[in-house]
């Protein structure tokens, strides 16, 4: 079980550090609203984790729907 | 991938700006780019591309925080990424900007005289003196040049303060032209939405 990033929609503030952070380019953020995962693209390595300045992104284990 | 774009740079630009501030109070003016480009792309283009790509402030923060480690890189606190906290600055720093703009048409009115001073924090004034050569123009100019002038220097202050104690780019939490054009988005694409469901 693969640990990936998830992120708190309420709190996240679009800034963008996380984007630049991932190697994957897993993260977009569109409209300008919130950030979000692309879940086949994220390898849980956390370097999104840290640079995120509202501290809104965990890495968890994701259960399939 | 990886490769550096001219946007990369942008940081350049920002600290070049905080400097000529320091020669000539008029270079002021040129920070209108900043904020300006991003209201207009987030109202034009529904995105928060300034934010994600062209912020200069954000780059330098990254940059002094990142990679010269100027950072503590801890959480901050839950109160200072809490929504109502991010939007009570707005008002506030939004209320300050009102009276900056006030003051400076007081000026072009001739009922109050030009102050050569940059104001920190809202509170410190600072004699500035030496950046003015006159104007050609209006006293008004001058004066909305210090005002600005001491806006742009107080939340590049308050960013390297938050910086230094917390993340990197801790002032994009609460920086209110991050969340105006959060907003903005915000509001442009719940609109848009509810257009699509009417019809
Ligand atoms: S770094 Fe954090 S606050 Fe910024 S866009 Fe990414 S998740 Fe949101
Ligand atoms: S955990 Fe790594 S791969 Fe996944 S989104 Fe964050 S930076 Fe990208
Ligand atoms: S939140 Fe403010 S400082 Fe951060 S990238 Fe956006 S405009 Fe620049």
């Amino acid at each position: 079980m693969k640990k990936k990033a998830n992120i708190n929609r309420k709190l996240c503030v679009a800034c963008g550090c996380c984007m630049t952070a991932c190697k994957k380019e897993a993260i977009s953020i569109p409209h300008g609203i919130y950030a979000i995962v692309d879940l086949n693209k994220c390898v849980g390595c956390g370097m999104c984790v840290k640079k995120c300045p509202a501290s809104v992104i965990s890495l968890e284990v994701m259960s399939r729907e | 991938m990886n490769k550096k774009k001219w946007y990369d740079y942008l940081w350049i630009f920002s600290t070049t700006y905080l400097i000529l501030g320091f020669f000539n109070i008029l270079f002021a003016w040129l920070g209108m780019i900043c904020f300006i480009t991003p209201l207009m792309i987030a109202l034009i283009k529904g995105n928060k591309a300034y934010c994600n790509r062209y912020c200069g402030r954000g780059q330098l923060f990254s940059l002094l925080g990142g990679h010269f480690g100027l950072s503590r890189k801890k959480d901050m606190p839950g109160w200072m990424r809490s929504t109502g906290f991010r939007y009570g600055f707005l008002i506030f720093f939004l209320t300050m900007f009102g009276i900056m703009l006030w003051n400076t048409y007081l000026v072009f009115a001739g009922t109050q005289e030009l102050k050569q001073v940059v104001t920190l924090l809202w509170t410190f004034k600072l004699p500035w003196h030496w950046a003015y050569h006159g104007t050609l123009f209006s006293p008004g100019v001058a004066q909305f040049a210090f005002g600005f002038y001491s806006i742009m220097l107080t939340s590049t202050l308050l960013g390297l303060i938050t910086m230094v104690l917390f993340k990197p780019r801790s002032w994009c939490v609460y920086c209110p032209m991050g969340t105006m054009t959060q907003t903005i988005c915000k509001i442009k694409f719940r609109t848009k939405e509810d257009s699509k469901q009417c019809l």
